[in-house]
């Protein structure tokens, strides 16, 4: 009897929870990592992004892009502000995402934009250029990298959320797994050359990386490593090519 | 009401993202100690407690530092009792925070880069993405304020705050370059909606007037000139 009872909750909610998404986007994946911490069952909706859906627009038309959560049949879009909203809306379930302390919520909100506004522009500037540019946009990258390394080191925890996954791991996800794969990508995969992360220079995020990777909510929906490692490739491919024939452009002129 | 608590700000009087701060912690009813920072002269303190920025405002709560206006206004509003600033409402709550993001991400680096631009071209592509986030914000207040007088409700919030701080720069750029982002014709929810925060209790003890923002931008021209000129006679 019970059991039928749960079923029929969990049946319900999955169509009270509908996630719209796209299997290489990170911050779709950050979204199904905090719906699996809280054990929210959800509908997920796969979206072709050259061709967005007309349901897609209509939920997101500010930015038409993915993750949006449709909770009951309302928007919400922003990783960063979907996230929180699960935290609230299923505050009585499973661990919390943001800590419970105002003080800490607020160096977790903190560490999150940080990331969005210091990291990931030199980041992705390092995987899509080449030669100088690329040489300044590395230093930029390692430089807000030691920052991070700092907080971790310095907190002794085994995750940015303290002893589990949490809001700031969360955020931070793509560096666990995208960098692998641009540092394999950028260095023409041959071994050797620049790595980004080191055990030497950077001994706490190394480990938080495979950590995070092997934490429960992770394991239970692994990023798509081969899929995602052609299509970087390709991208950074395209990138070069435009800057080049940019490049050619301005000297015939 | 608040007790005793051990609270400084590290401000700047022009500062939108300062303003905000200060909006929150007077609906709160809270006294702090204010501190002026000189921002072409920053203080040891100041890089001390936001080494990542260097910016204002930062805000010491028995010591520790909170930094990044949104990260502070949700912080206050969150600890200390009385008047709510954020939506009380999950969803709402999550509303409100899509648009403040929206704000910083696209409507504040466009009007900024208006302030910020070395050319006329640069200056025109930042006023066309500006104009283009106001548009979107009036839809949103439409959707958003169900008739109501601010985004939130009949009284102002979180909202309010994060987009009122701007107004007097806004002011300030059409002073200086006769641009009027918000106007009743084009934007005119958020015309009357920009008339009544104006004229709140609760802008009026924070909001400086337009003319001081002109003076700062001035003076930000004039160093911004004055380094480049420094740099060029090397």
């Amino acid at each position: 009897m019970d059991h039928h009872l749960e079923q029929q909750a969990a049946e319900s909610e999955k169509k009270a929870v509908k996630l719209l998404g796209m299997w290489a986007s990170p911050y779709v994946l950050q979204v199904r990592w905090a719906l699996a911490m809280k054990g929210v069952e959800y509908e997920y909706v796969e979206e072709d992004l050259r061709s967005k859906s007309a349901q897609l627009l209509a939920y997101n038309p500010v930015h038409k892009k993915v993750p949006v959560l449709v909770y009951h049949g309302r928007p919400i879009a922003e990783s960063q502000v979907i996230l929180e909203f699960i935290d609230d809306a299923w505050n009585h379930r499973g661990d919390p995402i943001l800590p419970r302390d105002p003080y800490r919520r607020a160096m977790a909100r903190f560490w999150a934009r940080f990331k969005q506004d210091k990291l990931s522009p030199p980041i992705w500037r390092w995987f899509t250029t080449e030669g100088e540019e690329q040489e300044a946009a590395y230093e930029a990258a390692v430089e807000q990298l030691l920052v991070l390394e700092k907080e971790l080191a310095v907190s002794g925890k085994p995750f940015f959320g303290g002893e589990k996954v949490g809001f700031v791991d969360l955020s931070l996800s793509p560096l666990a797994y995208v960098i692998p794969i641009y540092e394999e990508i950028v260095t023409g995969g041959g071994g050797g050359g620049v790595k980004m992360v080191t055990e030497e220079k950077m001994p706490s995020l190394a480990a938080w990386m495979g950590r995070f990777l092997s934490s429960p909510a992770v394991r239970g929906h692994l990023p798509p490593l081969e899929k995602l490692r052609p299509r970087c490739q390709a991208m950074r491919e395209a990138f070069l090519v435009s800057a080049r024939a940019k490049v050619e452009q301005q000297q015939q002129q | 009401m608040a007790g005793k608590e051990d609270l400084k700000l590290l401000g700047l009087l022009v500062s939108p993202f300062v303003i905000r701060v200060r909006m929150a912690l007077s609906m709160k009813g809270l006294n702090y100690e204010y501190v002026e920072e000189d921002i072409f002269n920053k203080s040891e303190l100041l890089i001390k407690l936001n080494p990542v920025h260097k910016k204002v405002p930062v805000l010491i709560h028995n010591g520790k530092p909170i930094c990044e206006s949104l990260v502070i206004v949700q912080y206050v509003d969150e600890l200390f009792a009385g008047r709510a600033i954020l939506p009380t409402d999950p969803y709402e709550r999550a509303t409100a925070l899509f648009w403040a993001a929206y704000i910083e991400d696209k409507l504040s680096p466009a009007w900024i880069g208006i302030l910020k631009a070395k050319a006329e071209e640069e200056r025109a592509e930042k006023v066309k993405e500006t104009l283009a986030a106001i548009e979107h914000v009036e839809v949103a207040f439409a959707k958003c304020s169900n008739g109501n007088a601010f985004f939130g409700g009949d009284s102002i919030g979180y909202f309010d705050i994060v987009l009122g701080s701007f107004l007097f720069w806004f002011e300030a750029l059409r002073r200086m370059y006769g641009l009027e982002i918000i106007n009743t014709s084009k934007t005119p929810l958020l015309a009357a909606w920009a008339e009544r925060f104006r004229g709140s209790v609760e802008a009026k003890e924070v909001v400086p007037e337009a003319d001081k923002a002109v003076q700062y931008a001035n003076k930000l021209h004039a160093a911004t000139a004055a380094a480049v000129k420094l740099v060029s006679s090397e």
